[in-house]
């Protein structure tokens, strides 16, 4: 008689976490030189569709991975502030490069000193540029915390965290 | 050489000339900018505007340089114009009549150092954002002062 797999166990939480973090669709907020450190990452040779997160969506209504690629001025804050603000729940923010991640050697009038002071961070790239390798690390790491995502389904309230 | 013409042509106009590695340079006053430059451009074929910015030496008595630079596609040539204007009064005349270009460029320099372009009605903020206190590159301007739009989280 053969096997056949009609069904499985699993919990939900982890069911939900492990869809989520295979379909990560980026949004490339590219300001600055750290974009071509982007491109090689997006490129076949590292080829970040292993891990479900190699289509950028340039809009970012389609997205739920906000890259801040380079350094972000105070000219600028708006404009990601905003942009952050057209994505839809569930939403994660990487700080890409030195600069998104603390101004970097940015100390100025211009430059935000990293853009948690803006919006809130999952997680952050160091490097000035990040190698790819780190990229990959970063979204492997933030993979992880999708992942361990706890999805209680009472209170509403509680299913969609504000993380703001 | 265009130089030598130059300085013996426009004598009077300009208080002080040398030669900074190779380029001629004048130091004028600010009443005679005009004047000058006009002449530059008709007389001796310098139909570019470069650049204008300023330096600021905040223990000098006349705090702040104005240095234009210009390029003449005839002669192949580049001078320097240099005027010092005090802090009280930093005031020059603006060449956006002589030079299109210039009207951005002495945004900038408005924006940044706080000069004053008389002649030029749109000095509005061209990098800077409108509610921008004071000028970034002047010296005494605090290195950590940060002035955002979006306000902080926490």
């Amino acid at each position: 008689m053969a096997m056949r797999m009609e069904y499985m166990t699993t919990k939900k939480d982890e069911l939900v976490g492990w869809i989520r973090k295979f379909s990560l669709f980026p949004y490339p907020f590219v300001t600055a030189c750290c974009g071509m450190e982007f491109m090689a990452v997006s490129s076949t040779l590292y080829d970040t569709d292993r891990f479900g997160a190699a289509l950028p969506r340039f809009t970012p209504r389609q997205a739920d991975l906000l890259m801040v690629v380079g350094t972000v001025s105070h000219k600028e804050a708006p404009i990601l502030k905003r942009v952050y603000e057209q994505m839809c729940e569930p939403k994660w923010v990487m700080a890409f490069g030195a600069c998104a991640t603390s101004g970097g050697f940015y100390r100025n009038y211009a430059v935000v000193q990293g853009i948690d002071k803006i919006i809130p961070v999952d997680i952050y790239v160091p490097g000035c540029p990040p190698r790819p390798e780190t990229v990959i690390d970063a979204i492997m790491m933030l993979q992880d915390k999708i992942s361990r995502e706890r999805h209680p389904i009472f209170p509403f309230e509680a299913q969609q965290p504000v993380k703001a | 050489m265009l130089y030598d013409d130059l300085t013996r042509e426009l004598r009077g106009l300009y208080d002080r000339s040398w030669d900074s590695f190779g380029m001629l340079v004048l130091e004028l006053r600010a009443e005679n900018l005009f004047g000058l430059v006009s002449r530059l451009r008709d007389e001796f074929g310098f139909s570019l505007f470069l650049d204008v910015t300023a330096i600021d030496y905040p223990q000098r008595a006349a705090r702040f340089d104005i240095v234009y630079h210009f390029y003449s596609r005839t002669h192949n040539r580049r001078i320097r114009l240099k005027i010092q204007v005090p802090e009280e009064r930093p005031t020059v005349a603006s060449l956006a009549r002589l030079y299109g270009s210039a009207r951005f460029m002495e945004r900038e320099v408005h924006e940044m150092y706080g000069i004053e372009f008389t002649g030029n009605e749109d000095l509005r903020p061209i990098l800077l954002y409108e509610g921008f206190v004071g000028h970034p590159l002047r010296k005494d301007y605090p290195m950590e002062m940060e002035q955002p739009i979006v306000t902080y989280r926490k």
